[in-house]
């Protein structure tokens, strides 16, 4: 059974938790901008949490469904509707055969996740979902969805009896959709091992001004803008190693922070790191929203990391066991 | 044979991963060891490590702190945990990784076509495209480390003569081209923005998804430039 794209999004493309073991020769890890909200949604539906996804940004694209299919909505609401109607995000819905699936606009984050139960049908490329823009492969053809493309679906569970004569149906369980809530508003922040290149001035800006997300922002990652920040040394630094969440100190004092397509290396100083724990509300920011940093301690970073991994576990098997019942009894 | 571990340096990249550093340096000595390491490293499998990438004078480990979480003791981070074993590794001496050290040799066209920015950096160095060609291709490089782009890489070190600057704002360079950033000359596998002055390009095909290893080159390997013509490129 396929899923076609009636109407192209802005930038729609198959993603995954990410590829690694490549970026010795320069690849890039990628993946889910927000695989926190991913993983959400492959669990709703039942699948493995590294099952490929549709990563959406606003305006994103319209789809039909051939046959019906169990989905889920994560991550950011951008108002979607099946047949017209409202669905909720955060819960998996049943969709009849020829359902249509739009959003209508932004309520809240800037990237949406789209599961379907059973998974895409789509090649890995090293043992990766994700699209890989720049070298164009992985994902669907290497490339964001296109008007009239088709993906497989791999799932060939019939879901007619299900269904019945309803046009779709809101199942009712739920993932917590307060995860921007769980923690404080401030991004929390480690120090990098530039961090006092910068002038205790600088410094004590970077923890008490706000930084604004530019519209030169996308996926490889945000750039703010705030007064300037001043270096001690201008000393270069020799290509070296960056992860998701790193905070680079530009050249005209500006500050980047790099995100899932960020390269495997560079050369600006490192001045801090947003915490693994903020990198799902860090990637629902869009352009004009500020970020206040907080420093942290590794010991809270780890223990907040772990806790949202416990909290997937948990929802991990509440879901299956609502979805076995569900799947048995009919 | 004495060996001398080198001095190093441990710190966390963030909360998912630790960087081992040799120093802030280019120098082919100190990425030997980095490389060394890397070998060493990738085949310790620690618990957790989700890859090593190594740079021109550091390392880095990446790891997933949850499925260390329980390994460690209560008293310790799992940054620390990880620091520990990774220490003691480094404590053991590793023979230098020959296996990695091959020569590849690069036909580059270097004619006006391919080589956008060679007159201007004839002008600014006062130096002949003649002399350019000829430097370029005298040196056998070694590339420091892939990164940047897949496949892209770092090589070095490129005669003083015809060091120069990067370009302030990044422009839109072919794949294939051969560029020059300060003493590093390297080649973009794939079509990108970038601002490195390009004074060549190669016809290989230096990144190919559909090998079962894309990147042609490897960090440690030798390379020697060789300049062709403009038929010699249509006909590759």
């Amino acid at each position: 059974m396929n899923l076609r794209i009636i109407k192209a999004g802005i930038l729609d493309t198959v993603q995954d938790a990410g590829r690694y073991g490549g970026q010795d020769l320069g690849i890039n890890p990628g993946g889910a901008m927000d695989k926190f909200a991913a993983r959400v949604a492959n669990i709703l539906v039942g699948n493995d949490q590294q099952e490929a996804v549709i990563e959406l940004h606003f305006p994103a694209a319209a789809f039909f469904f051939e046959l019906p299919a169990l989905i889920s909505i994560t991550g950011a609401d951008f108002i979607a509707s099946v047949n017209g109607e409202e669905v909720p995000v955060n819960q998996p819905i049943l969709l009849s055969k020829f359902s249509i699936l739009q959003f209508h606009g932004i309520k809240d984050g800037a990237r949406a996740y789209l599961a379907v139960h059973g998974g895409l049908d789509v090649q890995p490329w090293l043992s990766s979902y994700s699209t890989h823009l720049r070298a164009a492969v992985g994902g669907f053809h290497g490339r964001s969805l296109q008007k009239d493309d088709e993906i497989v679906l791999k799932s060939t569970k019939d879901l007619c009896p299900l269904i019945g004569q309803k046009e779709f149906q809101v199942l009712p369980w739920k993932a917590d959709d307060n995860w921007r809530e769980w923690m404080e508003k401030d991004m929390l922040i480690l120090p990098g091992n530039e961090w006092d290149r910068l002038t205790d001035i600088s410094k004590e800006k970077l923890l008490q001004h706000p930084f604004y997300i530019t519209t030169q922002s996308d996926r490889m990652g945000y750039r703010l803008q705030s007064d300037p920040l001043l270096s001690v040394v201008q000393e270069e630094v020799i290509s070296s190693p960056v992860n998701f969440g790193t905070v680079q100190l530009l050249p005209d004092g500006q500050l980047i922070v790099l995100m899932a397509d960020h390269q495997t290396a560079g050369g600006y100083p490192r001045v801090v790191h947003v915490i693994s724990a903020c990198h799902s509300r860090l990637a629902q920011l869009q352009p004009g929203e500020a970020i206040r940093f907080r420093i942290t301690s590794i010991a809270t970073a780890e223990a907040l990391l772990l806790q949202q991994e416990q909290h997937l576990l948990q929802l991990q098997n509440a879901c299956q066991f609502k979805l076995e019942q569900l799947l048995h009894a009919y | 044979m004495n060996y001398v571990i080198p001095a190093y340096r441990i710190f966390p990249l963030g909360d998912t991963a630790l960087v081992i550093d040799y120093g802030n340096l280019v120098d082919e000595a100190v990425n030997k060891e980095v490389m060394s390491r890397f070998a060493q490293l990738k085949n310790a499998n620690l618990p957790g490590v989700i890859e090593v990438v190594p740079a021109y004078s550091s390392l880095a480990v990446y790891y997933h702190p949850p499925e260390v979480w329980k390994k460690r003791t209560r008293a310790m981070t799992v940054y620390e945990w990880m620091k520990d074993e990774v220490g003691q590794l480094l404590a053991q001496p590793v023979a230098n990784d020959q296996s990695t050290e091959r020569l590849l040799t690069i036909p580059v066209c270097y004619e006006d076509e391919f080589a956008p920015d060679i007159r201007a950096l004839s002008a600014t160095k006062n130096i002949s495209v003649e002399e350019i060609i000829q430097l370029h291709t005298a040196t056998t490089y070694r590339v420091y480390m892939l990164g940047f782009l897949p496949g892209f890489s770092y090589m070095g070190e490129v005669d003083e003569r015809i060091s120069i600057a990067r370009k302030p704002q990044p422009v839109n360079v072919t794949a294939g081209s051969v560029g020059i950033a300060g003493r590093q000359t390297g080649i973009y596998p794939l079509a990108s923005p970038g601002g490195w002055q390009i004074i060549g390009r190669t016809p290989l095909k230096l990144f190919d998804v559909k090998k079962e290893e894309p990147a042609l080159f490897k960090a440690g390997d030798k390379v020697q430039f060789i300049s062709i013509s403009k038929n010699e490129f249509a006909n590759y």
